[in-house]
């Protein structure tokens, strides 16, 4: 594969710079990009240099964040959002977050089995994140791993946060556009959403739609909220209603030059 | 954070055809209680997904499983995707069944260490964290 072209292993040993490393991801290098996201991570000086190279020109990419609850099914959803996104001819990336275990340092970070088709194409990366003692539903790098993504050219961005409850909020900030999935059969963790996850997204999807009380939780939910949609991920069902969903709210961003309420 | 306590990064994978995970499952959990971020990507990846995931993940190390007798031809083709990408800094490392004659070969191929049946999970968790930090 030429796709790597010059080799950055031997770029450690020798020239090593931030200015070079900012090249590269400019260039779309993978392992640049993989790379300048780390010595982010880690704080270093050279992660910094180079990122401030990069954000004099960065383009602007549609920011998607998707949250909600563990289990409900947001691997799954991107996986399916990728995928589409794909299809209409974006360049995509994808940013997981997982939970840092707070009693051992140590992370399982596991999203991307959910994605695994994308990993050969060449127009998608995946990068999973450890939130390593940040609270808030992400890691602390997020926002500048974002602003590596824009630089290399990645025009989709997604966030997937951890799996949230209702104090995980910080992607309000950094996405234009939240996406909330729920699962069938909340009961009365509808009541606790109204402090949280209704008030940051943009729009709710109700996965798993062709469970029995799917529709009743998409009832529910539309009591609440202004854009409530049913998707069943596992077979792409409600995809592309999704995506209009999206686009929507990208363009009442645009419109209004910052992020929009959710409130109905 | 600085350079000493950023976390190692480590994908644990299973190539190949065998659906046996038990043991691979064990090692990521082993490692992740250890301080280790663990990328778990599951079963049944194909020696070009592992290595696309390790560069877009920038994994200090690569573990893989093989259960299959495969172990020859696909650590061979991890070793060599690495190197054609320029990336053949990333330690990889094994485990599974494979037989003690096929050992040598493997490690001479750059294989970094194979742990067979009834390795301690210490002994595999202490290579790990005892790997040269290059970068």
């Amino acid at each position: 594969m030429t796709r790597f072209g010059i080799h950055l292993n031997k770029l450690d040993k020798q020239v090593d710079s931030a200015s070079t490393l900012a090249e590269l991801v400019k260039q779309g290098q993978v392992r640049a990009v993989a790379r300048l996201i780390t010595l982010l991570e880690r704080g270093e000086q050279e992660g910094h240099d180079a990122l401030r190279l990069l954000e004099v020109d960065a383009p602007r990419a549609a920011i998607i964040g998707v949250t909600g609850y563990p289990g409900a099914g947001k691997s799954t959803v991107v996986d399916q959002l990728v995928a589409a996104y794909r299809r209409l001819g974006h360049k995509v990336g994808v940013l997981a977050v997982d939970m840092t275990s707070p009693l051992t340092g140590g992370a399982l970070l596991g999203d991307r089995i959910r994605m695994q088709r994308h990993t050969l194409d060449q127009g998608v990366y995946i990068r999973s994140l450890a939130t390593r003692g940040h609270h808030g539903g992400l890691a602390a790098v997020t926002g500048e791993a974002v602003s590596v993504l824009e630089a290399a050219g990645y025009d989709v961005i997604f966030i997937e946060t951890v799996g949230v409850g209702q104090g995980e909020l910080d992607i309000a900030t950094v996405a234009p556009a939240v996406v909330a999935i729920v699962a069938p059969g909340l009961g009365d963790e509808v009541q606790a959403m109204k402090a949280g996850l209704l008030e940051v997204a943009h729009v709710i999807v109700v996965n798993k739609g062709d469970h029995p009380e799917a529709d009743r939780t998409l009832r529910e939910l539309k009591e609440w909220h202004r854009s409530v949609l049913k998707v069943t991920a596992m077979t792409g069902q409600g995809i592309p209603e999704l995506i209009a969903a999206i686009a929507e709210q990208q363009r009442l961003h645009d419109l209004e030059g910052a992020p929009t309420r959710a409130a109905p | 954070m600085t350079v000493a306590t950023a976390p190692l990064r480590i994908l644990i994978g299973k190539v190949g055809l065998d659906g046996h995970d038990r043991g691979v499952k064990l090692i990521a959990r082993a490692l992740r209680d250890a301080g280790m971020e663990v990328i778990y990507t599951g079963l049944h990846q194909s020696p070009e997904q592992i290595v696309n995931t390790a560069i877009q993940e920038d994994v200090d190390a690569i573990g893989l499983s093989v259960l299959s007798g495969a172990h020859n031809t696909l650590f061979r083709r991890v070793l060599e995707l690495l190197r054609a990408q320029g990336a053949d800094d990333i330690v990889v490392f094994g485990g599974g069944i494979i037989p003690n004659e096929d050992v040598p070969a493997l490690k001479g191929a750059g294989v970094k260490a194979l742990f067979g049946p009834g390795t301690p999970l210490d002994d595999i968790v202490r290579f790990v964290k005892e790997l040269p930090r290059s970068r």
